[in-house]
């Protein structure tokens, strides 16, 4: 049980990264490698908001994610819209943008440990216990759960009960199509790239309140995002949640059981089985 | 058509002449030298093999294999284990066959899906194998560390990895004239038809990256001695995927012999930053990244074409003008 | 023309999500037939002429080759018993010569070849369909036709049992069609098996020796070309219900 709850909070907060990159990826069609940084540079932006204005992480969010939102729109438009534009297939754009994320990871790692070091940052923001069916857990991660369940209940409502929501919905169908019905699929492949760096920053900032975090360790986030994201279907925001909380709570079993160094492992063994049993992703149907 | 010839043209045997003597060349090094220089051209022997065999896999497939540090430190490893009690040329091959077998596996799992699953499974290979190994060493083992005390030094090592480096450039040379080179470039350019023309393609692309994968295993049991003292992290360091694939990429992969161009610059750039820069490093390696996708697209190597391509035309333009005269490049 | 159906087709199915892009077709080719696979735009054919390729795996029923099951079995190996095929958008290695782009069938398919054997094979098709001389030629700037002629070499080039063209002669002009009406027609005279999809009626009427029709992922007829194309049913699958 303790396994179960410990789980699913850790899984909730993969759940917005993973969401987050799925709409960078399946909409914008950009495999974006260098999310982890975002989540990173989130931590740090609460981190600083916390330290310095005493501004409560999860209120801090309404900081973090428009800030984060602007900067993945200004990426998308200035280094990624080119790479667009210029491939000639959508291999070509896979390795362009692989590529050229690689690089503002690196880039951005370089400035993180350039302004804070490589040191480990945490910070106490409700780290008082709270007793759930007979266990204690931080009541931090509680809230960083509850506020995530309240940010993906609020994208899934705009996904698929406003105009602009299915817009983007049709856009990660069919980019060619979203076109002729008078889509614009340019804006919307920028805002979804921004709307997913916006998420992944909001669950950056709730990260920060329980999770110890440095420079360096955005690239460990987005490789399990990536899987993720890959486990739930590509663009399958429902899918992305419910891989999320799977693999929470199988690094948690595997932690709690077998040993805390084979977390990974317990990750690649899920990516395994679905690269060869289900490589569409567990709701994914059949492409031709 | 050179490829596909059963004999060697003239071209081959004069590049294969020209490689020998700069090989015998770079082998003298050690006798001017046994520091500072050394140790640079180490590095960049070490490079030059690993970029060379990635390019052998990545270049005709266009997949980007992150896996070079776990095939690394799987080498490392095989000779770190037993240098108590077997031979260092037998631990080599089973670090070779290990490397191998590693990249069989994965490829089986991922080379018959799309080149993004196949980044994304790489990415954490070297993480995963180096978690596994931990966890092995101090569950069943005494410690993590392990010591390797050889009689190698490194102008040793230097030659090791000179001798390897012609092992791999011929080995790409023949890969390229074989059925499976062929089939290579037919599936690098258009994967439907390779199936529809017989090309078992998920058999083609493991094989090569077998190949590829078992090389960069033997250049990480040739440096085991060097490090002495191995530990998972030194082993499995991430940083060794990510380099090489820069390093090929600025030097070009569509030439065997293109990622020198890469190679050789990069690594004394990166010598120097992390001499004096440490804190930089990663930046230099995001803006490495950065020049390749939006400056140098095809490498270096591109950029000597294209610049050859452009003064060719101008010469055409001007001897047409000047008498109508035939292509000179003819 | 007793001789025993080098392709037989039993109940072939294809399912896409709630689409079904074929419905139980079943029909044989004799060996040397010309058989015309026709019907209205989103009938099915291409899908059909995938299965048999292997391009998509049948959801139920068998495809067999000379009595061997081929259904099911993945691409490069259905290539191996002896089918080749043309793709309705033409597909070309575009960074390879015109030479190479022939032998890449005379190497790895039903026939298989290596080195000079390989070059005089291509060299010979190249020639075959029009295109002598021009085996140095980088294909990506080839005229639209000689892509064309090159895909078909490079089918014939693993001496296939069986050869599929898929709209081969769509988006010729009418001096190209010609040329290419010739072409087909003397590979039949050569004894070779072929199913070709194709919209050009007058191909149909001048080529097959018996054509295939289906409509919504139907058979709908099958039989004597100018028979068929005269069915009261295949003329309102291709001109739409009169009689509503």
């Amino acid at each position: 049980m303790e396994i179960l709850i410990t789980g699913i909070v850790l899984g909730g907060t993969y759940a917005l990264i993973a969401v987050g990159l799925t709409l960078q990826y399946g909409v914008a069609r950009i495999m974006n490698l260098a999310n982890g940084e975002n989540l990173v540079f989130a931590c740090f932006g609460a981190f600083w908001l916390w330290s310095t204005f005493t501004i409560n992480p999860v209120l801090g969010i309404a900081i973090v994610a428009p800030a984060a939102f602007a900067l993945n729109w200004a990426i998308y438009v200035v280094m990624l819209r080119p790479l667009v534009n210029r491939a000639k297939n959508r291999g070509q754009l896979e390795v362009d943008s692989i590529l050229a994320t690689f690089g503002l990871m690196f880039i951005a790692q370089g400035i993180m440990l350039l302004g804070f070091g490589g040191g480990y940052y945490n910070y106490n923001f409700l780290s008082q216990p709270i007793a759930i069916l007979g266990a204690n857990y931080g009541l931090n991660r509680i809230v960083a759960l509850c506020a995530a369940v309240v940010i993906a209940g609020a994208l899934y409502v705009f996904l698929t009960h406003t105009r602009y929501g299915t817009a983007i919905r049709a856009v990660a169908v069919d980019p060619t199509a979203a076109g002729l019905v008078a889509i614009d699929v340019p804006r919307a492949s920028a805002f979804a790239f921004a709307l997913g760096g916006a998420l992944t920053a909001a669950s950056g900032a709730l990260l920060s309140t329980f999770y110890t975090f440095n420079a360096s360790m955005g690239t460990l986030f987005t490789m399990k995002a990536l899987i993720i994201v890959i486990m739930g279907g590509v663009g399958d925001v429902r899918g992305a949640v419910i891989a999320a909380l799977l693999l929470g709570i199988t690094e948690t079993a595997v932690a709690s059981l077998i040993d805390p160094g084979l977390t990974l492992a317990a990750t690649y063994t899920l990516f395994i089985l679905v690269l060869l049993f289900r490589p569409q992703g567990i709701f994914g149907r059949h492409m031709a | 058509m050179t490829p596909l010839l059963a004999t060697i043209t003239r071209r081959e045997a004069g590049i294969a002449v020209i490689g020998a003597v700069m090989l015998a060349a770079a082998a003298t090094l050690p006798l001017f030298d046994t520091g500072f220089y050394l140790s640079l051209a180490l590095n960049i022997a070490m490079y030059v093999v690993l970029c060379t065999a990635w390019t052998l896999f990545s270049g005709p497939t266009h997949y980007i294999s992150l896996a070079s540090a776990a095939f690394f430190g799987i080498g490392t490893y095989s000779v770190a284990l037993g240098i108590e009690t077997l031979p260092f040329p037998l631990l080599v091959t089973i670090g070779f066959v290990a490397s191998a077998v590693l990249a069989g596996l994965v490829g089986i799992a991922t080379l018959r899906l799309s080149g993004v699953y196949f980044v994304i499974f790489t990415l954490g290979l070297a993480e995963l194998v180096r978690q596994v190994v931990t966890w092995a060493q101090t569950n069943f083992t005494r410690g993590v560390g392990l010591y390797v005390f050889t009689d190698f030094t490194e102008a040793h090592i230097y030659w090791m990895l000179l001798g390897l480096a012609a092992v791999v450039y011929v080995t790409g040379w023949l890969v390229n004239r074989s059925r499976l080179g062929f089939a290579l470039r037919i599936i690098g350019n258009d994967e439907t038809v390779a199936r529809h023309v017989g090309i078992n393609t998920a058999m083609a692309k493991v094989a090569l990256f077998m190949i590829s994968g078992g090389f960069i295993g033997i250049v990480g049991a040739f440096l085991a001695p060097r490090f002495a003292y191995v530990e998972p992290p030194s082993a499995f360091n991430p940083m060794i995927s990510f380099q090489v694939v820069i390093m090929a990429l600025l030097g070009g992969t569509g030439r065997l012999w293109a990622p020198l161009l890469g190679v050789i610059p990069f690594t004394i750039l990166f010598d120097q930053i992390s001499a004096n820069f440490p804190n930089h490093t990663s930046l230099v390696i995001g803006i490495a990244f950065m020049s390749v996708v939006y400056l140098l697209p095809r490498g270096v190597v591109g950029l000597i074409e294209d610049m050859r391509r452009m003064k060719r035309k101008f010469r055409i333009v001007w001897t047409d003008d000047a008498a109508l005269g035939k292509d000179p490049a003819e | 023309m007793n001789a025993a159906p080098i392709l037989r087709i039993e109940g072939a199915r294809k399912v896409f999500g709630g689409l079904v892009a074929v419905n139980d077709v079943s029909f044989d080719v004799r060996e040397g037939e010309l058989v015309g696979l026709i019907g209205p735009n989103g009938s099915g054919k291409t899908t059909m002429l995938n299965l048999v390729s292997g391009a998509l795996k049948p959801t139920a029923g068998t495809i067999g080759l000379a009595g061997a099951r081929i259904s099911g079995r993945p691409a490069h190996e259905i290539a191996r018993q002896g089918v080749a095929r043309t793709f309705q958008l033409v597909r070309i290695l575009p960074s390879m010569t015109a030479l190479e782009n022939v032998m890449a069938g005379a190497v790895f398919g039903h026939m298989r070849t290596w080195g000079d054997d390989a070059r005089h094979v291509a060299a010979a098709l190249l020639e075959r369909v029009g295109l002598a001389g021009r085996g140095d030629a980088m294909t990506g700037s080839m005229t639209y036709i000689d892509q064309k002629r090159l895909e078909l070499a490079r089918a014939l080039a693993s001496n296939p049992r069986l050869l599929l063209l898929d709209e081969w002669l769509a988006g010729l002009n009418p001096s190209e069609l010609k040329l290419g009406i010739d072409l087909i027609n003397e590979m039949r005279n050569d004894g070779r098996t072929i199913i070709m999809v194709e919209h050009v009626m007058d191909a149909i009427r001048s080529l097959c020796d018996r054509c295939v029709v289906m409509s919504s992922g139907v058979k709908i007829a099958e039989g004597d070309v100018a028979d068929v194309l005269a069915r009261p049913e295949v003329v309102s699958a291709y001109l739409g219900d009169d009689d509503a």
